[in-house]
Parts: structure tokens; C-alpha cells; sequence
């Protein structure tokens, strides 16, 4: 599995046979480059500068409007609830998937998979369906005084649907290679399976873990179609950050609604930061390396 | 591989307890909703549902989202592949940076993405005003959307494939005579191809269902800019739960069936790796 | 194998769940929420300013207001699917008559509780060009000419553009001695000439005016006023059409969720300040048509509104139960104009 470590130095000494003209390689990066840069780098940049153009302190100014404070913590909040929701999901479907062989395995990772190529508009059409006050269960909920959609747990429940597969997408493959051997060695010197679960696989599949938080989370606090469909915007109240950003456009308050988008931006360019770190020094404990 | 029951004895225990539970977990969260949207749709009767899927500007929404898609995928295909290829066998400055950038369209909300696409591809934008045709506000506009949120899926399929990729059979190949291009086409590419076709089916799949980035830029005229997910939007807000159910299932099959193919093509690219489990 | 980081790495998931729970706002005193349509943002944030002013001095109360602001068409199906609004205050009557009709949770007759059609001001529909109109555009008839391009938000999800589609009919009938056909032959080729179709009225003007896409907008009166204040003065002209549409955007109690939420009371005194000569004087600040204008205090405000020929909905088109219907339901006149030939 370290074939990258060992091939790196290699490759370099007898360059020759197995890589490309100097001249082919240089076009090839810039194709990819210049790539990078059109769908990329200039839409990344051009947020940073719209929310730049007035200056340092109209950004800082945008964050002083309570409404789009009150968009942050419910953002914190809604991803509070779903990542660690997702965590504890990841950990049974991998566990279940990864350290048993059963029928139908591959039809429930479509399955887990499944959230991922929905549309975000019709995961939010689910809630509504489900919980409007003309959905399935709406009339019985409005009877008892509950207020799913509209709500913080609508909002919760979308990104929780949305944000579904990838814990348990990032842990399946890395457990399944790294076996059940381990683990069958804890149990005969006497541990029981919670304590093998605490002591041996999780250490072995945290950085994993950790990256599979990171990527929920980030996702967590950027959606914007489900939680469209299911918040009702109001300010204040059931806006996320992502909404109020499109609320600030739309009040023509654009450098208020770019600055609330550096923060997404930010969050995830951190992720990214932190995944690269994570792979740098745990390179071969993280699936990403085997991820799909 | 025969099984004859239903799991594999294992010496592991807690299979029932986190079996049970993902089964639970999944039919709550994801297949109920799901059903529930299904079983609206089902309700309304064959005849209008016909009626509803052979509608010309569904039709239309639906052949927008899935062309353009599929055209968004082919170029990520062939980009994506380029990019794996430079960011692991090559070294340049920057190219640690260049990995992590990849996954930003997976992190970056997607209305973030829209507006900020829609602001340099605009005729006056930083971009558009350079072009000699336009791109915001024209199907052209929806594309670099779908690119966009598609990007990452080809590269992070690619990379560990390459990473892996034997390089003797590189060597082999050019001692028997066979030069680069040769090499490439022939030895490198057939082992790529089942990854490959993986990252374009998950670019697809993700293109298809986009809204957030899309509306900003698309230009949502009937027939010409509308994508799915817009119609089921429309149809909702004319409080037309069943035509916006019925679209919404149209997209679900496609999509599960979509996945479907994913996963037996992952599990084609294990086989051809010899990745026996 | 370090297992601390592991158990280090729970606990701070368990921690950060608790940090933002203690995030949340503390709940909130007695409040009412307003769901409104797009246009309306700065005119409400000024009004609810008023109003809890003003509730204070009445009850010695205080109040919050929640606001929530969206294409109308969106506003009324979140109100539809149990969005818990005191007031809804949209672009056009048939919204909340759709309200009426899924939910019964305010009557049928809504429209006759409150004066002027339950309308506290008014708006019509003109055309915003940019600065020297370099396309020439004096009327309706100017828009379908060839290179023009026009912007307007989709009818479908926009309250403002149905407005927009109906002055366009009206002075298709009225060029073409009441033809119904005729009027939708204008109709049609006028939407041809639409290169965008955004969801609500403030993203067609920032495509309009961000984006410098097309020639001519399509705008509330109010938005047009708006964008000079917006965006300068310098960039922009509103041309006023030989005929436009009395626009009524109407105000209404939903009233099951007031009595749920026992703000009836709130909700009266809300709705009836806008008729007041405060709430008229700042309507007319922002630019709708105040329907009591001898009220408003800067007499300015009022002046600066252009006499204008304007049809109603309920003598061109019947009422909008009917229009709704033919025009823009499924399968209506709306949907007929696009369909490829």
C-alpha cells in the first residue's frame, strides 16, 4: 500500500521509459492548471473580493447584523445535531458492512449511497410531503402542537438526509481493508466487543473518522437546496447561513451577503487545510487514498 | 464465492445490533421520506402521472439536466483524468495546494458557487466580458455550473488508482519498443478506464440533481435553461404537490439506477485489480 | 497506536454539541410574523420599527416581528405547508386566496375585511431602462422590437411579473380593439424577447442591474424608485408605458394561526397601522402608492407619482380568480406561449 513512497524516488532515477516529454508534461500541467483556475480559483477569488471591495471594516460591519449572527449559530447548531447523528450512523454501517460478509451487502451501500445523487430539492420535497400541514403525518404533528418544517428540526432533518452517506462512506472501505484480525485477536484474549470496538477499531479508522466529520460538517452548514424548500425563511429564526447569504444578495447588500460567504468558504477551505494535513502525516491511516 | 446463508459466520460480535440499526437509521431518514414522495406520486394514477412525465417542458427540463450533465461529466472525465495524472506523478510547485483545491466545490455552498459563477461569467463579469458569446444566463451557464460541482469526483476516484498503478507495466511496455504515447494509450488507460467511468458516473449523478449553483446561472427559460429540479420547484409553488412528486420520482429512479450501475462498476474495478475480498 | 487521540477526538464532539445548544437565542417575547413577498424588504424593516414603537405606547408591551420575504407564490405555499404567519402580506390577492382555499384557515372573503381591497397602497408596472434609454424605448410596443432584449421574473413563481404579464395583455387588448388573440400574439413575442427568467422580482432586477443583462426591466414602481437609491442615480431611467395595471398587493389576517398563537390582537393593530397615517407615509416613502395620499405627511413623497392610465384587474381580467386560472394555472396561457411550435 506504500507503493507511492517507494515509486516516488524510483521514478525520478529512471525517469526516462515511464514519463512523459518535458514539453508534453508542462502542457499537461498547464491544461490542468488553467483548469483549476477557470471553474475554480477565479469564482473563489471573486467571493473574497466582492466581500472585500468596500474595505476591511464594511466586512467586519456585516457581521454585526444580528440577523445574519442569529444565521450563524442556527448554522452551528443544525450541524451540532446532524454530524455527531451522522457519526454514530457511520460507525454501525461500517461496522455491520465492513467486518461481516452478508447477502445484499452491495444493495444497502446503493442504499447509503442513495442520498448522495438526490436531488437536494427533492430531499427537501420528502419533508414537506412528509411533514407539511397537507403531508402524511402534518395534520397529526400540527394536532399535537409540533412544528417539524418551518422549524429547527426540519432543518435538521434535511442536512441530516443530505449529509447521510459520507461517515459511513469514508470508513467502509478503510475497514474493510483493514480486516477483522485485529479485533478477532482483542476478543480471545478475553475483551468484549464494546471494549474492542473503543480500544482497537476505533484508534485504528480515527483519522478517518475525523476526515468524515470534517467533510459532513462542511457540507452541513453549505446546503442551501434542501433547507430551502424546508425553512421558511425567516430572519432570525429558521435562516442558515447559506440562506441569509442569498437573502443579503437580494436586499442588495452585497458586500454583507459575499462576507457571510467568505465564512463558508473559509470553513471549508479549514476542512481542506486539515484534511491535507491529515493525509501528509497519517497518509496511510486515512481512506481517502481508497475512497470509492 | 457461494453463500449459502444469509451472513458469514464471524467470531465478531454486535452484527445484529448495528445491522438492525443501520436498517432503522437508513428506513427513517432516507427510505421513508423517499417512499413517502413515491407513494404521493403513486397515488395521483397512472393516467395522470403518463401525463405528467409526457409533459414537453418536463421533458425538456429533464433532457437539460441529463444532457448537459452528461456533457459536464466528459469534460470533467477528461480534465479530471489530466489533473490526477499531474497531481500524482508529477511534481510542481504548489501541488499540495492544487490536491486540497480540488475538493472545494464539495465544501463551498452550493448558492455561494452560483452567485459567485454568475458574477464573472455575467457579459460584464470579470470573465464574460472577455468571451464573445455568452455564458451566464444561457445553457452554456448551467455547464460550467455542473463542471464546477462535479470536478472533485473524477480526480478522488483517479488518485488512489494511480497511486497504485504498477509501474513495471510501464516499464515492461516501453522495453518491448512501445513509446510513450503508445504506453499510455495502451496499457495505462485500460487500467484507469473502470475508475474513470466511476468518477464520471458520480459527476453525472451529483450534476443531475444540482439546484443551488444552477438557478443563479442558468437563465431558467422554458424550454431552453430550465433543469429539473426548477420544475419540481415550480410545480410546488403552485401548490401542485402531485406533478412535483411525480417529477421527483422520474428523478429518483434515474438516480438509483444511476447508482446501481456505480456500485457494480466499483465492484468491476476491484475484480480487475485483483482486489479479492 | 494512540487511543487517547481517539477518545480525545469524542469528547470534543460531545463537547461541541452542549456550546451550541447555549448558542441559542433566548425565547423570544410575544411576536408576530409577517410573511411578505420579495420587494417589500425595506419597507417592512422601516414599518416594523414603527409598529413595535407603537404597540409599546398602546400596550406597554413589547413586541417582536419576525419577517420573512420570497417570490410570492414560494411565500404562500410555505404559509400552506404550515409556515406559522400571523399576517400575510404578498404581491397579489390570488396567493392568498390560495391560502384561503388549501387551508381554511382564513375565510374566502378575506379581501372585504380590510379597505381598498385589503390593499394599504398600491404600485403599478414601468419600465426601468439604462441611463440615455439608448434603445428608444417609450412603450410596450418598443419592447418586441428586434434586438431588445427584456427582463422580468417568471409569472409562475413571481407575484410582480404576473403583474407584468397583465399590463403587457392589457395593452395587447388595447392596441388591438379588445382581441384576446391579438394580445396573446403580443404576449408571446414579448416573452421572446426575455432572455432570463429569474424566480422573483429582486433577482431580475439584480441581473438587470448587476449583471447588465438586457435593455429593459420590467418593475413594481417601487423596485424602479428603489434602484436609483441602490445603485446610483446615474445608471438608470423609468419610462412610464402608455397603459399599465393597477397593482394591489393585499394584506391579510391568516386567522387559525393567529388564534393558535393568541396575537389576534397584535395582528388588527399591525394590519390597521398600515392604513394610518404613519404606515401611509411610509408606504409612500418607499414608494408604493399610499391609498389614503392626503394622509401622508412629506407631501413630496406623493407628488412624485406620475398620473398614470391604468387598468384593473377586476375590469380587464375579471378579478384574479379568474386570471389565475387562465393565464398562469397549469396548462394556461402562460404555458401555452412557450410551447416550441
Amino acid at each position: 500500500m506504500s507503493a507511492d513512497v517507494a515509486a516516488a524516488p524510483a521514478a525520478r532515477l529512471i525517469a526516462n521509459p515511464t514519463t512523459e516529454s518535458r514539453a508534453a508534461r508542462l502542457l499537461l500541467i498547464g491544461l490542468g492548471l488553467g483548469f483549476l483556475a477557470l471553474f475554480l480559483v477565479i469564482p473563489l477569488f471573486a467571493v473574497f473580493a466582492e466581500a472585500f471591495r468596500n474595505g476591511a471594516a464594511a466586512y467586519f460591519e456585516a457581521f454585526g447584523d444580528p440577523d445574519t449572527q442569529a444565521a450563524i449559530r442556527l448554522t452551528l447548531l443544525v450541524a451540532a445535531i446532524a454530524v455527531p447523528l451522522n457519526v454514530v450512523f457511520g460507525l454501525a454501517a461500517s461496522w455491520a458492512i465492513a467486518k461481516f460478509d452478508f447477502r445484499g451487502k452491495s444493495f444497502l451501500l446503493t442504499l447509503i449511497d442513495l442520498p448522495f445523487s438526490v436531488s437536494p430539492v427533492v430531499a427537501g420535497l420528502c419533508f414537506i410531503v412528509l411533514f407539511g400541514a397537507n403531508g402524511y403525518f402534518g395534520p397529526w404533528l400540527d394536532h399535537h402542537g409540533v412544528q417539524v418544517i418551518f422549524a429547527v428540526p426540519g432543518l435538521v432533518i434535511a442536512t441530516v438526509f443530505v449529509t447521510f452517506p459520507f461517515v459511513a462512506r469514508e470508513l467502509i472501505p478503510l475497514m474493510q481493508e483493514q480486516g477483522t484480525s485485529e479485533e478477532e485477536a482483542a476478543l480471545s484474549l478475553g475483551a468484549n466487543g464494546w471494549r474492542t470496538f473503543w480500544s482497537v477499531t476505533l484508534p485504528n479508522v480515527r483519522w478517518a473518522l475525523l476526515y468524515g466529520v470534517l467533510l459532513s460538517n462542511a457540507r452541513a452548514m453549505g446546503e442551501f437546496g434542501a433547507v430551502s424548500v424546508v425553512s421558511g425563511h425567516l430572519r432570525g429564526l429558521t435562516n442558515t447561513l447559506p440562506l441569509q447569504v442569498e437573502i443579503l444578495y437580494n436586499d442588495y447588500n452585497f458586500v454583507a451577503a459575499f462576507a457571510a460567504a467568505t465564512l463558508l468558504a473559509g470553513l471549508g477551505l479549514v476542512t481542506l487545510v486539515v484534511k491535507s494535513l491529515l493525509e501528509w502525516r497519517y497518509g496511510d491511516e486515512i481512506s481517502s487514498k481508497h475512497r470509492k | 464465492m457461494s453463500r449459502t446463508t444469509f451472513r458469514t459466520p464471524s467470531a465478531l460480535p454486535g452484527f445484529g445490533l448495528t445491522f438492525g440499526f443501520t436498517w432503522l437509521w437508513l428506513t427513517l431518514i432516507i427510505l421513508l421520506p423517499l417512499g413517502g414522495v413515491i407513494l404521493w406520486a403513486g397515488s395521483l394514477g397512472l393516467e395522470r402521472l403518463a401525463q405528467i412525465a409526457s409533459d414537453p417542458r418536463t421533458l425538456s427540463a429533464l433532457r437539460v439536466s441529463f444532457g448537459l450533465s452528461l456533457l459536464a461529466a466528459v469534460l470533467n472525465a477528461v480534465f479530471g483524468l489530466i489533473l490526477a495524472w499531474i497531481l500524482t506523478r508529477y511534481d510542481f510547485p504548489g501541488r499540495r495546494l492544487v490536491d486540497a483545491a480540488v475538493d472545494l466545490p464539495f465544501a463551498l455552498p452550493t448558492a455561494v458557487a452560483g452567485i459567485a459563477l454568475a458574477a464573472i461569467y455575467a457579459p460584464n463579469g470579470w470573465i464574460g466580458q472577455w468571451l464573445p458569446f455568452k455564458v451566464a444566463y444561457t445553457p452554456l451557464g448551467i455547464f460550467v455550473a455542473l463542471v464546477f460541482i462535479g470536478l472533485p469526483f473524477v480526480v478522488r476516484t483517479l488518485q488512489p488508482v494511480l497511486t497504485d498503478l504498477d509501474r513495471e507495466l510501464e516499464e515492461a511496455s516501453a522495453t518491448l519498443g512501445a513509446d510513450r504515447p503508445v504506453t499510455l494509450l495502451r496499457v495505462v488507460l485500460p487500467t484507469l478506464f473502470p475508475a474513470l467511468l466511476t468518477g464520471f458516473a458520480l459527476a453525472f449523478a451529483r450534476a443531475v440533481g444540482e439546484y443551488g449553483s444552477v438557478i443563479f446561472i442558468a437563465g431558467n427559460v422554458p424550454y431552453v435553461s430550465e433543469i429539473a429540479p426548477l420544475i419540481i420547484i415550480m410545480k410546488l409553488e403552485e401548490f401542485d404537490y402531485g406533478a412535483a412528486t411525480a417529477v421527483a420520482t422520474i428523478m429518483l429512479l434515474i438516480s438509483f439506477a444511476l447508482l446501481l450501475l456505480i456500485n457494480l462498476l466499483e465492484a468491476w474495478t476491484r475484480r480487475r485489480l485483483g482486489h479479492v475480498r | 497506536m494512540n487511543r487517547r487521540s481517539a477518545s480525545r477526538l469524542f469528547a470534543a464532539l460531545a463537547l461541541a454539541a452542549p456550546i451550541a445548544f447555549g448558542a441559542l437565542p433566548a425565547a423570544a417575547q410575544s411576536t408576530l410574523t409577517n410573511v411578505s413577498y420579495d420587494p417589500t424588504r425595506e419597507l417592512y424593516k422601516d414599518f416594523n420599527a414603527l409598529f413595535v414603537k407603537h404597540w409599546k405606547a398602546e400596550t406597554g408591551e413589547d413586541i417582536k416581528i419576525q419577517v420573512s420575504h420570497g417570490g410570492s407564490g414560494k411565500q404562500a405555499r410555505s404559509v400552506i405547508d404550515g409556515l406559522n404567519a400571523d399576517v400575510v402580506t404578498l404581491a397579489l390577492a390570488s396567493d392568498i386566496d390560495a391560502i384561503a382555499k388549501a387551508t381554511n384557515k382564513l375565510p374566502a372573503d378575506w379581501q372585504k375585511r380590510l379597505p381598498n381591497n385589503s390593499s394599504p397602497y398600491t404600485s403599478t408596472i414601468v419600465f426601468l431602462v439604462r441611463k440615455g434609454n439608448p434603445k428608444g424605448i417609450k412603450d410596450w410596443g418598443d419592447l418586441v422590437k428586434p434586438g431588445v432584449e427584456v427582463i422580468t421574473p417568471n409569472p409562475k413563481t413571481s407575484g410582480g411579473a404576473r403583474w407584468n404579464y397583465l399590463a403587457a395583455w392589457a395593452y395587447g387588448l388595447k392596441q388591438n380593439g379588445d382581441d384576446p388573440e391579438k394580445a396573446k400574439a403580443f404576449v408571446a413575442e414579448l416573452f421572446k424577447h426575455v432572455p432570463v427568467l429569474d424566480s422573483g422580482a429582486r433577482g431580475s432586477t439584480t441581473t438587470f442591474a448587476q449583471r447588465g443583462l438586457g435593455d429593459v426591466l420590467l418593475a413594481w414602481e417601487n423596485e424602479a424608485y428603489l434602484s436609483f437609491a441602490e445603485f446610483g442615480d446615474d445608471k438608470f431611467e423609468i419610462v412610464f408605458p402608455s397603459v399599465s395595471i393597477l397593482a394591489e398587493p393585499p394584506v391579510a389576517i391568516v386567522d387559525a394561526n393567529v388564534e393558535k398563537n393568541g396575537t389576534r390582537k397584535a395582528a388588527e393593530a399591525y394590519l390597521n397601522l398600515l392604513y394610518s397615517p404613519e404606515g401611509q407615509s411610509l408606504a409612500a416613502k418607499h414608494f408604493y402608492r399610499p391609498v389614503k395620499p392626503e394622509t401622508v405627511s412629506n407631501k413630496a413623497d406623493v407628488e412624485r407619482f406620475q398620473k398614470l392610465d391604468l387598468v384593473t384587474i377586476d375590469d380587464t381580467f375579471g378579478g384574479w380568480a379568474k386570471a389565475q386560472k387562465e393565464h398562469f394555472g397549469d396548462g394556461g396561457v402562460f404555458d401555452e406561449i412557450f410551447k416550441p411550435k
